[in-house]
């Protein structure tokens, strides 16, 4: 049945894959990236890694894609307009696709038997993050909170 | 403990499987899985049935005036003749719009509705999915529902409808803070995401009588409170349905949508709010448990639905009590004041852990609200003088 589930969620990945790349308007495209992220969230969530899947959701669909969407909103005069075809793109994408796949090739140390884990609950990560990496988290931390205050200092009204 | 009557639902679907017996496994888990979407579906489609008339009547009864009264013994049918209505209407979709988004927002936005009211425990071994991390899926899949507000409003390709979901969204993600935030001291007491231990943790009476609801503290008021009011705006509610107001922009996102659809937002947006107020129960009103010991022969899931219509009445109480407010005012209450308080809320709580979750945690959780309360009304006072208006007369 996972592997059923498995080719099921590929093929509809990588088709919304395809559309983002290849779909004539921009708006479509965005939407369809949307999709593509879930498709990768499904795969964390078949691997049982519940909690990396979900906040694939939570952040990428909730705030990624309508940041995209509205930036595409808010920039682009002719949003309705095609926009033709890039293959600039394509090399970039076939390269690194070959990157990839020659990297995989040549290392050693994968095993083709997945190992034995334990199960990736909540409560491990967070012991995780409040134990042995306080300190990146704190850092992550202080950087948004520096962004935040950033974007509010951006669009802050400029008074007398 | 575990009554016939209150376990009725769970014999009957384990009666049903039982019909299933041999075959292979997933096929048995796909039946469950459906029986439990079925349930869901049944259950959740006839309270809306039940509420949109029953709000009719409510706000009717608060304006002084009859509501509707004339299918049915007291106008109870209204609904299927709404339905019938809803479904013969023409389906109009404009010119100029995006044929394949126009038609899917609806969809999305009724499916994201629909998949968060799955995570919710409605009795004893009653939650239809139950993930480990059931609180982090409800706001994960929540969150798609700006999308498809995005994907109707765009989809239209309106005026009105783009500027209502500017305002829609502009509103959902101001106040998913205060409302994310706010669940965030129940998950820090209970240590755990899964929404069936939240309400097992509610489940001990204080000196006997009291119930353990996380809503008795002062942190959990304070987060109720924050939820609730963030719920109602998510939900688009009144007094904050700003983004369709019908006196400035028509119907805002849904100006565009006529007939069946039209009826799919109305439906995602009461599913909605059955979902968040559906949560509050479970984090902060004990969920399915009893509020008394001899009340616990009553089986849980009425327990739960009780809780639930008290919180749609006072939805719609506010209806009719309270008019819309800015959108500018909106925004402030949000940042300014809400925020901050569900960040004390956090402080609050883990005061009230570290001093022993007694009657001094109590009392210590509750001077942290109270200063920060105090604090913020006097930062935020405007110090506006209210004077006699000084009228200017034609001359």
């Amino acid at each position: 049945m996972n592997s059923a589930a498995f080719v099921v969620i590929a093929i509809l990945t990588l088709a919304a894959a395809l559309a983002t790349a290849t779909l004539q308007k921009l708006m479509h495209a965005a939407l369809c990236f949307a999709v593509a992220l879930v498709g990768v969230a499904a795969f964390f969530l078949l691997l049982g890694a519940e909690f990396v899947g979900l906040v694939l959701v939570f952040v990428y669909i909730g705030a990624v894609a309508v940041l995209i969407v509205f930036t595409i909103l808010l920039t682009r005069r002719d949003i309705g307009k095609d926009r033709g075809f890039n293959w600039g793109g394509v090399l970039v994408a076939v390269a690194v696709f070959c990157g990839l796949t020659w990297s995989i090739l040549k290392t050693q140390s994968l095993s083709s038997v997945a190992p034995h884990i334990r199960v990736l609950t909540v409560k491990r990560i967070g012991e995780a993050l409040m134990t042995s990496y306080v300190w990146p988290l704190q850092c992550i931390g202080l950087l948004l909170t520096a962004a935040l205050i950033g974007a509010l200092i951006l669009v802050m009204e400029e008074r007398g | 403990m575990s009554s016939s009557l209150d376990q009725i639902f769970v014999t009957a679907k384990r009666w049903l499987l039982s019909w299933l017996a041999g075959t292979p496994d997933w096929i048995i888990q796909i039946a469950s899985s459906l029986l439990n979407i079925f349930a869901l579906l049944a259950v959740f489609l006839t309270l809306f049935a039940l509420i949109s008339v029953l709000e009719r009547k409510i706000l009717a009864r608060m304006q002084n005036r009859y509501g509707p009264n004339r299918v049915g013994p007291f106008g109870l049918f209204q609904p299927i003749a709404d339905g019938i209505k809803m479904l013969i209407k023409e389906d109009i979709v404009p010119a100029r719009a995006d044929r394949v988004v126009h038609f899917l927002a609806p969809v999305l936005i009724a499916a994201v509705a629909i998949l968060t009211l799955g995570v919710i425990p409605y009795g004893r071994n009653m939650t239809p999915f139950a993930i480990d991390g059931g609180i982090l899926f409800f706001f994960a899949v929540g969150s798609a529902t700006e999308l498809a507000v995005f994907m109707a409003g765009w989809g239209s390709n309106n005026k009105f409808s783009m500027l209502g979901a500017m305002r829609a969204i502009a509103q959902m993600f101001s106040y998913e803070l205060p409302l994310i935030i706010a669940v965030l001291p129940v998950v820090m007491v209970v240590g755990s995401l899964t929404p069936d231990k939240i309400v097992a943790a509610q489940a001990q009476y204080t000196f006997g009588f009291v119930p353990r609801w996380f809503v008795f503290t002062p942190w959990g008021a304070t987060a109720f409170i924050l939820f609730f009011v963030s719920g109602l705006v998510e939900s688009n509610r009144t007094p904050f349905d700003v983004p369709e107001g019908e006196s400035e922009i028509v119907a805002g996102h849904m100006t565009e949508y006529s007939g069946f659809k039209y009826a799919t937002f109305f439906m995602a947006e009461y599913l909605g709010m059955f979902a968040v107020s559906g949560l509050a129960v479970t984090l902060f009103l004990g969920g399915w448990h009893a509020p008394a010991l001899s009340l616990e022969i009553v089986p849980s899931y009425v327990w739960f639905f009780i809780k639930l219509s008290a919180l749609l009445f006072v939805y719609i109480w506010l209806r009719g009590t309270l008019p819309r407010i800015r959108v500018d005012q909106m925004m402030n209450v949000a940042w300014k004041f809400m925020l901050p308080m569900a960040f004390t809320c956090v402080i609050a709580a883990a005061v009230w852990h570290y001093a022993g979750r007694g009657l001094r945690g109590w009392l210590w959780s509750l001077v942290v609200i109270a200063i920060v309360y105090t604090a913020l009304s006097i930062l935020l006072d405007t110090r506006r003088k209210f004077a006699p208006r000084a009228y200017r007369f034609a001359e």
